[in-house]
This record gives C-alpha cells, sequence and structure tokens, in this order.
C-alpha cells in the first residue's frame, strides 16, 4: 500500500496493520526516516518537503510493483510526507511483511533506497542563513545501485 | 503542452507551471530546454548547469533525447531527495 500524506503515522499502528489476520507472515521490517536537527555545521528549523503529487504516486507504486516480483511478499507499505516538518518529525516509513525474515528485511531495504533515488520529492531545509535545497548525494545513487538487477 | 517545475528549477523559473506552444522543431527535451534558455533570464539560470536536470515527461523519467509532443506534460526538476 502507498500513503503520501501531510499527517503523521503511527508506526505501531501501521505495522500491526501489515500482517493483520495474515497468519502466513513470519517477519515484519520496516525502516523509519526522521527530520534531523542539522545540516552540515547548520541548525536545521523546518524542513518542508516539496513533490509530484501525479509522479509520487505512480512512482511509488512501480517501486513496490517491483520489490512485491523480487520477494515473496505477503504486503508492503510506504508511507510518505510532504509539507513542513519540524526535527525529530517522522518523514518516511517503508515497511515489508513475509513469511520468512530475509524477504522482509530486503524487501524494505530496498523500498527505502529507491524511493530516495526515484520517487519525486525535494526537501528544503530552513536554517539560519535561510533555505537551501538539500542536494541529491551520490551515496544515495551507490545505495539504489546495489539492487540493479545484472 | 504543459510545462511544471519543481523545488530550486521552479524558485529560478519563477513559475511552478504553465501551458507552452513552443516553435516547431522543438523535437525532443533537449530542444524544449535550449527553447527554454532562451525564453528569459529566470530559465536561462534555471537551465544553466544540465547536469543537473532531470526530466519527466507524463510522469516518467526521460533522457533529453526523448521526444516531447503537443499535449505532453514535462516536469524539469533537480535530482530527487526524498525518503
Amino acid at each position: 500500500m502507498i500513503r503520501v500524506q501531510v499527517e503523521d503515522f503511527d508506526v505501531g499502528r501501521e505495522l500491526e496493520k501489515l500482517s493483520d489476520g495474515n497468519l502466513d507472515v513470519g517477519g515484519v521490517s520496516c525502516f523509519v526516516g526522521l527530520v534531523r536537527d542539522m545540516a552540515g555545521d547548520k541548525t536545521v528549523k523546518t524542513m518542508t518537503l516539496e513533490h509530484y503529487p501525479a509522479m509520487t504516486e505512480k512512482a511509488l507504486a512501480e517501486i513496490e510493483a517491483e520489490a512485491l516480483g523480487r520477494w515473496p511478499l505477503a504486503d508492503t507499505l510506504i508511507i510518505h510526507r510532504y509539507g513542513q516538518l519540524a526535527p525529530g518529525d517522522r518523514i518516511v516509513m517503508a515497511a515489508a511483511a513475509s513469511a520468512h525474515r530475509e524477504a522482509a528485511i530486503e524487501a524494505a531495504h530496498f523500498l527505502i533506497d529507491w524511493l530516495k533515488t526515484k520517487a519525486p520529492f525535494w526537501k528544503l531545509e530552513e536554517t539560519p542563513d535561510g533555505g537551501q535545497w538539500v542536494d541529491a548525494r551520490s551515496t544515495d545513487d551507490s545505495a539504489a545501485e546495489r539492487w540493479i538487477k545484472d | 503542452m504543459k510545462l511544471l517545475y519543481f523545488a530550486w528549477v521552479k524558485e529560478k523559473a519563477g513559475v511552478s507551471h504553465e501551458d507552452v506552444i513552443p516553435p516547431g522543431g522543438v523535437a525532443t527535451v533537449a530542444d524544449l530546454i535550449q527553447w527554454q534558455i532562451g525564453r528569459g533570464d529566470g530559465y536561462a539560470e534555471a537551465f544553466a548547469d544540465e547536469a543537473m536536470i532531470r526530466v519527466a515527461v507524463n510522469q516518467e523519467y526521460v533522457g533529453f533525447d526523448h521526444p516531447v509532443a503537443i499535449g505532453d506534460e514535462i516536469a524539469f526538476f533537480p535530482p530527487v531527495t526524498g525518503g
């Protein structure tokens, strides 16, 4: 399931729902991304996430479909927030449920790595020096590349 | 065609979305960017570093050699930073 929303989410409840009623599920793996209070040596007051709504849904659905095709999963969940957030706020949650732990752990890792380089979101950090757009990191590209199939 | 701009590309171009009819001869994304650069200072600044520009045609990532046509929705933005 994909959700793109302004509102916060309850990680515990979301994880419960992911395996609720499915007794085949032997493990659920989850990554939660949070807003940090520092960008390099600058204090972050707020972080505003902008996105391209029509494309975001499509890109996240493709990422989810790819995970479901690669691993034997009972279910997956991606929740991504947009709008203005503060340090400590949850930004994103990526989770996968499977009969076995390897598939769940790998799929959750894959979801967040691919999402970072493929989902059309942009972060604007408000610091004492003004607003600055977060640059894409080459380490995110290499993290995503590890999942590229030969 | 409908053009969309996001993040600092939007700020530099000074517009978030617009409907345009480019001149004949604009057949690819690369052609469209060249035409945009000639439209004014904001656009020239937005597209000054082409290596930092990502493009989606009808919500799918494409390369600069991808064709563009009337009726397309074309978005210009920096590398994404979600997650």
